[in-house]
């Protein structure tokens, strides 16, 4: 298996990129965009973490296998978010207690 | 290739193999981390969509500069283990101590300042379970808040810790020679564990520390 | 007949000798015998509870013990048997000792991790033992809240937290399956020539990676909510114990098919045998398997239909759950063909999978009558559950357990059982098992409900009838205990294939040696070709 070695810069370019995007979101934090609040600090830190992955913990680079098992991880932990979450969402739909 | 025998371990046929296993092993670990974070995760989201308004104000009383502070420094450490990573695979030994010496500061610097964080907090009465008070609207909500806090950044402090433990061993490792170009998959799976750590901050410093900040 | 000399040569038990080989063993063999040895005394355990169980439930009112105790009792039941049992039961005994062998490698990816697991296991349930010592938890195995986590005064924190330090155990031996199975297959072995029995384990083992850490990660919020009482799953602090419940049946749905899967991998392995036929849809079956894995995790909300869960979410998870059962059934279909124009012997691995599919079956389908909304409302919290799930559990997998022990012992041991005592317990068994349980659908339908210790005189046969099953059950597992360890001294030799068996578990010695083969096997035929064995003869 050939070896990928990653160089300092190109961890170095990443780093870069963190950490202004750290510096945006912390500044859009403090704006009020109302309910793009939310998505846009999400999605910053989906950016920042898709960064993290792909470039320092080398998936960019990795075989199909491991690749399946990051995305497996992440799709199980939404599986659990979206069935419970669309339970409370859905309450009180119907008219009588309890349901 | 040179083949370290006392690296081989005797059910793999070859290093090569020892190396995929080991970091496939590690990135199915991550992956239970995931999950296990993600319980958690869970329960902010439904209790932040219940109370939006005491998620803020709980917000509020976080320091935003130490949060974001301690996201700067978890970055930059990551930096360094990417760094240190880099160092073993073209064989600079000093190097690579060197790199993960400095990550191993600053995750204990990140510790420090995390705990001067709850300290703060405890003081002013907002540690639950003890003496929790709140004046400004019904304490339950926004105790929900701050339970959550400290349940998910101790749960994170706790895999800090282990990863500082972690660290430490590779660099004594490291320090006396144990890995080479051909041979460093302990430092690569480390470093995985320690990006995961850097991954669960991302998340958790906007979820609690950018919630109505510009009420304040 | 089969007949064999003693082995001369080294094996797995002979290597070494003294406590310290076995304490620190690295083999997967030596591994799995220790995990034998520790939930067969869980399993003791909870049956203890059971007993005592049955016995308070021969009379309508709640006289042998107090409310409180029975409420331990069940409790306790259900987490030795559960946790301590179920889980670890195939995956850590033949799951560990015949994995490495039948993708023939000389060991597991990881052989020191899997020591650790079982320290691990130990760890947890040494504190769940000491738990139980000091007074238990009444919480039910369940750990509903906010019972537990505020008003329970048992032992909460303990016993979670002893369960807590298992699931690590489950967690890493699941890991450790999946990278052998991925990557330390024979030159050869490829997917589709894997046994099924591996493709079972590969399936339980991704639903133990993917859904031990939401348990454990709601039984660490279970402590911290009761040290703390932070409000997360407590109303009165605006907290939401439906949460909780959809925490903790993420993972306690797809465990069930944590334990039976293996089961059915089982049942594969020992169905062609002793029909002399290869498995009848080898792909459909082994894809099931997968399905399965993933299909477990997207239903878990039927056990809440009536916990106020929304009606959309019931309509949602009810559908999903017939979906689920999908697999299940095309397994059974597929082992039945397999028996079709079968030459079928009646060894006891076989009658115990002729056990394990009519039980199973019957187990399956009062699932799907489950999941019908309706239905539920009427039955659940009713004996009509209970029974449902030992149906699976024990007259599925235990029976799955004991045949696989049958059908491996050989190997395992170098040693027969005696055929004539086996053939009787699994009668003893399936009869036993059927006068416990199916009583319970009976009363459970007219309205037992579970957990209760006092019940109106009405109900009373059908108790009396479940616990004279009961006796008999526990007669039919006592004799196996018993002649399984009088064979290993005094059984006939076993030799290297006594059932003229495909797989490579059988192309070594029976005990085999400490690296499992002699050389590195390479294969180059499909499983259960048993034509290819009548060539290995002749050549």
């Amino acid at each position: 298996m050939s070896e990928h070695i990653v160089t300092k810069k190109q961890y170095g370019f990443v780093f870069v990129t963190l950490m202004v995007l750290t510096l945006v979101t912390t500044y859009a934090g403090m704006k009020d965009l109302g309910p793009l609040n939310v998505v846009v600090a999400l999605a910053i830190a989906v950016i920042k973490a898709s960064l993290v992955v792909l470039f320092f913990m080398h998936v960019y680079w990795s075989t199909k296998l491991n690749k399946i098992v990051v995305v497996s991880g992440i799709a199980w932990l939404g599986l659990l978010l979206w069935l419970t979450v669309s339970d409370f969402a859905t309450r009180g739909w119907l008219p009588f207690p309890g349901k | 290739m040179a083949n370290h025998g006392l690296a081989l371990r005797h059910q793999f046929d070859d290093v090569a193999q020892q190396k995929e296993a080991s970091t496939f092993g590690m990135w199915l670990f991550l992956a239970t981390e995931v999950l296990f974070f993600g319980g958690m995760f869970l329960c902010y989201t439904i209790y932040r969509r219940w109370y939006p308004v005491a998620f803020g104000m709980g917000s509020n009383h976080l320091s935003l500069m130490l949060g974001a502070v301690s996201t700067a420094v978890l970055i930059c450490s990551s930096y360094f283990m990417a760094c240190s990573v880099n160092s073993a695979a073209t064989g600079k030994k000093n190097a690579l101590v060197g790199y993960l010496a400095m990550t191993i500061v600053l995750a204990i610097a990140f510790l420090a300042i995390e705990m001067s964080e709850w300290h703060m907090l405890y003081s002013e009465g907002l540690m639950p379970g003890f003496n929790f008070t709140y004046h400004e609207m019904d304490p339950r909500h926004v105790q929900l808040f701050f339970g959550l806090y400290f349940s998910m950044t101790g749960l994170h402090a706790s895999h800090v810790t282990i990863g500082i433990i972690l660290l430490t061993v590779m660099a004594v490792r490291a320090y006396r020679g144990a890995f080479t170009p051909d041979y460093h998959t302990p430092i690569e799976v480390s470093g995985l564990y320690w990006h995961f750590v850097d991954l669960v901050w991302i998340f958790l410093f906007p979820l609690y520390y950018l919630i109505a900040r510009h009420l304040q | 007949m089969i007949t064999a000399i003693a082995p001369t040569r080294d094996n797995y038990l002979t290597h070494e000798y003294g406590i310290k080989s076995w304490l620190f063993t690295q083999d997967h063999k030596r591994i799995a015998l220790l995990y034998l040895g520790a939930i067969s005394f869980f399993f003791f355990l909870g049956g203890v509870f059971a007993t005592i169980i049955r016995l308070e439930l021969l009379t309508p009112p709640g006289d042998l013990v107090s409310a409180q105790t029975y409420n331990k009792l069940f409790s306790l039941h259900g987490i030795f048997m559960i946790f301590l049992f179920m889980i670890p039961s195939i995956p850590a005994t033949l799951g560990n000792f015949l994995v490495p062998m039948m993708i023939g490698c000389k060991d597991l990816a990881f052989p020191k991790l899997n020591l650790l697991s079982w320290y691990i296991f130990m760890a947890g349930g040494a504190l769940v033992m000491y738990a139980m010592l000091v007074g238990g938890v009444d919480t039910g195995w369940t750990f509903y809240t906010p019972f537990s986590t505020s008003y329970a005064n048992t032992y909460v924190i303990l016993t979670a937290t002893g369960i807590f330090i298992t699931g690590f155990s489950s967690i890493l031996t699941g890991l450790n399956f999946i990278v052998t199975i991925h990557r330390m297959r024979a030159p050869g072995l490829t997917w589709f020539r894997l046994p099924l029995f591996i493709w079972s384990m590969y399936a339980t083992s991704v639903i133990q990676v993917l859904g031990t850490p939401v348990i454990a990660v709601t039984l660490l919020l279970v402590a911290v909510e009761r040290g703390f009482h932070i409000g997360i799953f407590d109303p009165n602090l605006g907290g939401d114990p439906v949460l909780f419940q959809h925490l903790f049946w993420f993972y306690s749905h797809p465990a069930v098919y944590i334990m039976v899967l293996p089961g059915m991998g089982v049942i594969s392995e020992v169905i062609s045998v002793y029909s002399r036929k290869k498995v009848f849809g080898y792909k459909f079956v082994a894809f099931s398997s997968v399905a399965i894995a993933v299909l477990s995790f997207l239903v878990w909300g039927h056990h809440m239909f009536v916990s106020s869960q929304s009606v959309y979410a019931s309509l949602v998870f009810s559908f999903l759950s017939f979906l689920v059962a999908v697999p299940s059934a095309i397994k059974v279909f597929n082992w039945t063909a397999t028996l079709y124009k079968g030459s079928i012997s009646y060894d006891t691995p076989m009658l115990y999978a002729f056990g394990f599919i009519g039980l199973f079956t019957i187990g399956g389908l009062t699932g799907t009558f489950l999941a019908t909304l309706g239905f539920d409302v009427h039955v659940t919290d009713t004996y009509f559950v209970v029974a449902h799930f030992h149906y699976i559990m024990v007259g599925g997998t235990m029976m799955a357990y004991l045949g696989g022990l049958h059908y491996w012992w050989p190997k395992i041991t170098g040693r027969m059982y005696p055929e004539g005592w086996a053939k009787l317990s699994a009668l003893v068994v399936f009869l036993g098992f059927n006068l416990t349980f199916f009583p319970q659908f009976i009363m459970g339908y007219l309205g037992m409900p579970r957990r209760y210790h006092a019940y109106p005189p009405e109900f009373q046969i059908y108790h009396v009838l479940s616990t004279a099953g009961a006796s008999v059950l526990a007669v039919g597992y006592v004799i196996p205990a018993i002649y399984f360890i009088w064979s290993m001294r005094y059984g006939k030799f076993a030799p290297d294939n006594p059932w003229g068996a495909t797989g490579l578990e059988w192309q070594t010695t029976s005990p085999p040696p400490p690296e499992n083969f002699e050389i590195t096997p390479v294969v180059g035929y499909d499983a259960y070709d048993y034509s290819i064995l009548e060539e290995m003869k002749v050549g």
